[in-house]
């Protein structure tokens, strides 16, 4: 990132101009780290899982921790995957972040165990594979290459670095798109053993597998490209 | 591209300052630990560590309050160690915004208390904290007295100065099994020295587990750092060659990437 970018960033929007985001707090994740990476991103948030709110907001970011199942139930036993599939159905943007990308996929599979996810795209999140030169979970700063006309990842270089923290990931992306009239998902993907994705952005509904919250100014300048899509 | 080495200046805090010596001159409060992970944040460290060696448990409230302000000016990871002995510690250190949460001496006590985190928390947010040193007779060969541990080295506690007669590598092992996320290795021989990583012990460790492990222990010169990576290490950590300004941490991040190393 360069200083001008940098600033080009932080340059305050007029009140009028802030968007609505709402973290959905269920019980999973970093709501703290969102909200502060939020608010430098230029945008009003409100961490809740109060109904109203979070199918107000112009933007909805979902984040989640840990075990896929647990978070699945997490997210039901909030009625997150309600308000997500309410959202979404009305065009209303939702950016899911590291589990809270995982659970939008058909299942999950962790230490043989099946469980079901949210299905707004088909596919499995599986285990990534540990060699001599890779350890799991794949933790620390790395590059994506980002999809062809990716909004998300407008005026960040191909050498900027993400933070990620996951043991599984989704290896094959399974949708195809065959109605031309259909805008095609834009599928971002990074590398660690073997190639996974990285983020998605498919109509309303964007995701990330690493955590722009805690990617520093990199992370900033993407979190700002949702806020400035929404 | 793969994965960047971590460079992670470690933070000691006591009672929400900052301990051991400061040696940055354009701070306005050197001992105050947000200002510092600002400063480090800005020189391009990948993580932070805070190690929280606050005695009285009343002072605790400190701990949290720090965490929390972090957190809130600064956006890369953050771990914080020290005194932790509960799924409840944990819980309460997330919710401040810590990231991560590193444990030590109370799973040694109790290694089920990392099973418990890893279940209720995930294996990401927990970093097995390994105090270990060389257990070797006099004459610098095997340990006479007949408690010396498979690989050589053992786990200790009370920084250090209590051995335990547990073996480092297959502690580090079974750590990872009962679901470590990452093991954070500390060398209590090298600690202080300026001497370098101990290398032998890192490749020890690295072969036993396949989660990321952290060098700690031991950094002097740039060239330690690449060392460590060379021995299998994914992260590489020091505190007081970074809080004296001796090293910065552009500097290391320059020899790693001399050595071949991807850094951020």
């Amino acid at each position: 990132m360069t200083a001008e970018r940098t600033a080009e960033r932080t340059a305050e929007p007029g009140e009028a101009a802030r968007k609505k985001t709402v973290v959905f707090d269920y019980g999973f994740g970093n709501v703290r780290s969102a909200e502060r990476a939020l608010l430098r991103a230029g945008a009003d948030v409100e961490i809740t899982r109060d109904y109203e709110a979070a199918m107000s907001a112009d933007g909805l970011l979902v984040p989640g921790v840990g075990a896929f199942a647990a978070c699945m139930e997490g997210l039901r036993s909030a009625r997150g995957d309600w308000i997500i599939e309410r959202r979404l159905a009305g065009g209303r943007p939702v950016l899911g972040i590291c589990v809270g990308m995982q659970i939008l996929f058909a299942r999950g599979v962790e230490h043989g165990v099946e469980a079901e996810g949210m299905g707004e795209w088909p596919g499995t999140v599986g285990p990534l594979k540990a060699d001599a030169d890779h350890a799991v979970p794949h933790m620390g700063w790395n590059t994506v290459t980002p999809a062809e006309g990716s909004r998300l990842f407008e005026g960040l270089a191909p050498d900027d670095r993400y933070y990620f923290v996951h043991s599984y990931a989704v290896h094959d992306w399974e949708l195809t798109v065959t109605n031309p009239a259909m805008p095609p998902p834009l599928v971002s993907w990074a590398e660690h053993g073997a190639p996974f994705v990285a983020a998605v952005e498919n109509g309303p509904l964007w995701a990330t597998q690493f955590h722009p919250e805690k990617s520093g100014d990199c992370g900033a300048r993407l979190l700002a490209n949702w806020v400035a899509s929404l | 591209m793969s994965v960047a080495v971590r460079v992670i200046p470690c933070l000691d805090v006591d009672a929400g300052r900052v301990v051991k010596g400061v040696n940055f001159t354009n701070l306005r409060d050197a001992g105050d630990p947000v200002e510092m992970a600002k400063v480090y944040d800005a020189e391009g460290a990948d993580e932070l560590t805070f190690l929280d060696i606050t005695a009285s448990s009343s002072d605790r409230e400190t701990t949290y309050d720090v965490v929390r302000r972090t957190a809130e000016q600064v956006f890369i990871p953050l771990t914080v160690g020290g005194g932790v002995r509960s799924g409840d510690d944990v819980d309460r250190l997330l919710r401040a915004g810590a990231d991560k949460v590193g444990v030590n001496t109370a799973a040694v006590a109790r290694p089920e208390l990392i099973r418990e985190i890893a279940e209720r928390f995930g294996s990401q947010v927990l970093v097995l904290s390994v105090d270990a040193r060389r257990r070797v007779a006099d004459d610098g060969t095997a340990d006479a007295s007949g408690t010396a541990t498979p690989s050589g080295f053992e786990v200790t506690t009370h920084g250090g100065r209590r051995g335990t007669g547990v073996d480092a590598v297959e502690w580090a092992r079974r750590a990872a099994e009962l679901g470590a996320g990452e093991i954070l290795l500390n060398s209590m021989d090298a600690d202080g020295t300026r001497d370098g990583y101990d290398t032998e012990m890192i490749e020890a460790v690295r072969r036993h587990v396949s989660v990321p492990v952290i060098a700690s222990g031991g950094a002097g010169r740039p060239d330690h750092f690449p060392a460590a990576v060379h021995a299998g290490a994914d992260a590489v950590l020091a505190a007081s060659v970074f809080h004296f300004g001796d090293l910065r941490i552009g500097e290391v991040k320059s020899a790693l990437r001399a050595a071949g190393a991807a850094v951020r």
